[in-house]
């Protein structure tokens, strides 16, 4: 007996020992990401979770803010011709790379070079086609000549400037940001250690060292951060999120990211505008979202979300409301008054996707409308839907952009990947104007037409811009939602 | 000898075989791997340059024959989505599921023998009879709720053991703990029904009847003949848990080979996916050849 009592009172001493050592080491922002990074190397890198880590060791001409603006980073300034087809940047001078050699404008040329494909090197970039050819007629000028006036270019500007004659590769990278690549253990986790020789004090790392853990379960990120072996999780689902609120900070907000309900318009019965319609006014929107996002979600009405604040087309919401009296007026109006069977493909990993499919197919049901729903592997989601648009409709979020057109593109006739096939030629007309118009106040006009086609034309439904839900340690400070995917670590720090 | 040409010759045949399969599927699998390891937001350059690094242009069945020749030179190719030669990625990942799996045995057939050992000791008891059912409700608690518990009590209420990542040799505590309650009640089962079995046996009579007492029964006579039984089932158990224990592994977001194996798949990674399925063939092979080997040393009846 005395043994035992000698045993259990050492083994609480160690325990105390154990708990009381556990104090939180603030010189390193432990955060998780879902998936494993693809490459450090920005030219071989698709991802756009890795592309968010990607943004701190790199910087561009252009860098982004919160707001999705852009303003000068590595360029000091930068003027537009007259003609608008000619962009003069002024390159900062004393920024190094993480391997401690300057950056030059020769390095911007052949990182354009590069890009556009110019001067023999293999193209790395498909947006950038609109580039005629990149010039440094002096050590500290790098001119960059388009084919055609292109007020998205400057947008296109925030791709990471690389050293030329660097050894770039997956685990081998180099830039100018307030973090370089400390490590990455294989599937395990990345390590961010500060740029102590980062050019920009205003914009310096504030927390020394970064690690971002590779924790897709959810459950598991959750007691990470519940254990303190986390201080920041992401992508949490709303209601686990609000569990949480007593003990930390949760920060819900949208990220420009559009979940649609989207139709293959080629199909017979998809074909027919009214059918569109019909279907359009017949989903309720909230209810998809509380019962898909747990309420985290904002309505949308065009694929465009109210995120991208200076384009936004505030005034679509009466063009198809949920209004199941219209939607059963525009089915007898249609080619198929009595209904048809509907298949809604959804790629199995996301949850969220499928449960909104749930939710529409009981929603259509009252039009008559019978859907079957077809839960694929995500790489046959890929292949059948996305490249072959063999499907009827599917539900699928996309990640933000910071160019409107990369987010319109989707339903352009010709775009290699416009899934709905949606064909119009007043939105083609629209499209190509904006891309080419100088005016911003034209252009943006432009952009709130494409809005409207749309919405009036129906190739989808437009649920929500869904929240990206972000759990933390109260005493984390500074993260801010971006409107493409990014994780602001330089401007967190530990109150 | 020719016992063990003969089956050195099966595990070859064995072997050949799950790999043809492997290819068969990937042929009736659609999806694109280049697409599918860039992603949608992938731009096409990325793509074709892919494709082309990865030669997919060329016919399957072309690329599965350049396959089976670098086998025979050792070389197991280079896995479409991480770029590394398959045989290091495999290699590295196996240290992770050697040790849980390592870990996991330990735990198993101490936890296992000394529930085995109780039941079998405290059979009359019948106040002690309410206890056999826990090793019921171990079998049945499926893998990941025992995980997720674990974490509960040890990592969120104690704050004692991690439970995300490999950070030395604590962050497999748990892991080999979640796996390891249900195969421990699966051994203890056994045992018992085995010491049950032997309890029948005339030597234990005879045992009796030299004056030996039913402590000295167990341990001297009872034990070492109930515990060749449950060989086979560590050979099953050491079999599943090297061949990756993908939920285990998931929610301890530790890098091993079921994580892998999953990520192949859904990623079209046809290198490393044929070089995991001969990994798991060998894996099982091993394993009932140590079973094999382990009963002849044990049981001297099996010897000739």
């Amino acid at each position: 007996m005395k043994k035992i009592i000698k045993l259990l009172s050492v083994l609480a001493l160690a325990f105390t020992f154990v708990s009381c050592t556990s104090k939180k080491d603030r010189n390193v922002l432990r955060m998780n990401m879902l998936t494993e990074p693809d490459s450090f190397f920005p030219w071989e890198s698709a991802a756009t979770d890795t592309s968010a880590v990607n943004y701190n060791i790199y910087e561009g001409l252009m860098g982004f803010d919160s707001t999705g603006a852009v303003f000068p980073l590595l360029a000091e300034s930068y003027t537009i011709s007259e003609d608008k087809l000619s962009y003069t940047f002024k390159i900062r001078q004393g920024v190094t790379f993480h391997d401690g050699q300057a950056l030059t404008a020769d390095d911007v040329v052949w990182t354009y070079q590069n890009l556009v494909g110019l001067n023999g090197y293999t193209k790395r970039n498909d947006k950038l086609h609109i580039v005629e050819s990149v010039s440094s007629p002096d050590s500290d000028t790098v001119v960059i000549q388009l084919k055609k006036p292109a007020a998205g270019f400057i947008l296109l500007a925030i791709q990471p400037i690389l050293k030329q004659g660097f050894e770039y590769s997956k685990l081998n990278a180099n830039g100018t940001g307030p973090y370089r690549l400390g490590g990455y253990e294989l599937h395990q986790k990345i390590t961010l250690v500060k740029n102590d020789n980062y050019w920009n004090p205003e914009r310096a790392a504030k927390i020394p060292t970064v690690e971002i853990h590779i924790v897709s379960d959810e459950a598991a990120a959750i007691s990470a951060l519940q254990s303190g072996q986390l201080d920041l999780i992401q992508k949490i689902t709303a209601g686990n999120a609000k569990s949480l609120a007593d003990k930390f900070k949760v920060i819900g907000r949208p990220q420009n990211m559009a979940q649609v309900f989207a139709m293959n318009t080629s199909v017979p019965e998809l074909s027919d505008l009214n059918v569109r319609l019909a279907i359009s006014c017949a989903v309720n929107k909230q209810e998809v979202i509380d019962g898909a996002l747990d309420g985290a979600g904002d309505i949308i009405y065009s694929n465009f979300s109210p995120l991208m604040s200076e384009y936004y087309n505030d005034k679509l919401n009466d063009v198809t409301p949920f209004n199941l009296q219209k939607a059963k007026e525009y089915m007898s109006k249609s080619a198929y008054p009595n209904g048809f069977e509907l298949k809604i493909t959804v790629p199995a990993s996301y949850p969220m996707h499928v449960n909104a499919a749930q939710i529409i197919a009981s929603q259509l049901a009252a039009l008559n409308i019978k859907c079957s729903i077809e839960p694929i592997e995500w790489a046959t989601w890929l292949d059948q839907v996305y490249s072959k648009a063999n499907y009827e409709s599917t539900v699928i979020a996309f990640s933000g952009k910071l160019d409107p057109s990369e987010i319109l593109i989707r339903y352009f006739s010709t775009y290699k990947k416009n899934f709905t096939r949606f064909n119009n030629a007043d939105y083609d007309r629209a499209f190509t104007a904006a891309e080419t118009e100088v005016d911003q106040a034209k252009r943006v006009e432009l952009y709130k037409e494409c809005q409207r086609i749309l919405a009036e034309q129906a190739p989808a439904v437009y649920l929500s811009d869904l929240h990206n839900n972000v759990v933390m340690d109260k005493k984390l400070m500074g993260y801010k939602q971006f409107p493409i995917s990014f994780y602001n670590v330089a401007e967190m720090y530990f109150d | 000898m020719f016992y063990y040409v003969k089956k050195f010759i099966d595990f070859i045949t064995t072997l050949i075989l799950v790999s043809v399969v492997t290819f068969l599927t990937f042929q009736l699998l659609p999806g694109n791997p280049a697409l599918t390891i860039l992603g949608p937001e992938a731009e096409d350059a990325q793509i074709a340059a892919l494709e082309q690094e990865l030669q997919l242009d060329r016919p399957l069945y072309q690329r599965y024959i350049k396959w089976v020749k670098g086998v025979f030179s050792g070389n197991l190719g280079k896995s479409y989505k991480y770029g590394q030669s398959v045989t290091s990625i495999i290699l590295e990942r196996v240290k992770t599921t050697a040790v849980l799996a390592g870990l996991s045995l330990i735990f198993s057939l101490g936890l296992g023998l000394f529930l085995g050992l109780f039941f079998a000791i405290s059979r009359k008891n019948p106040y002690l009879k309410p206890l056999f059912y826990i090793d019921q409700i171990f079998i049945s608690i499926p893998s990941f709720c025992t995980a997720l518990l674990l974490i509960l009590f040890f990592t969120v209420l104690l704050r004692l053991l991690p439970s995300i990542g490999v950070s030395g040799f604590s962050s497999f505590i748990l892991p080999a703990l979640s796996l390891s309650l249900g195969s421990s009640a699966i051994l203890a089962r056994y045992i018992k029904t085995s010491v049950d079995d032997e309890y029948k046996k005339d030597y234990v009579r005879t045992a009796r009847s030299k004056g030996l007492t039913e402590t000295q029964i167990i341990y001297r006579h009872i034990l070492r003949n109930a515990i060749i039984p449950s060989i086979t089932t560590l050979g099953l158990i050491a079999t599943d848990i090297f061949g990756g224990s993908i939920i285990v592994e998931n929610v301890f977001s530790l890098p091993g080979i079921g994580k892998l194996i999953v990520t192949s798949i859904s990623s079209r990674d046809f290198p490393l996916l044929q070089g995991l399925t001969l990994y798991l063939a060998a894996i099982t092979l091993f394993c009932n050849f140590a079973v094999d080997i382990l009963y002849s040393v044990v049981d001297p009846r099996t010897r000739n």
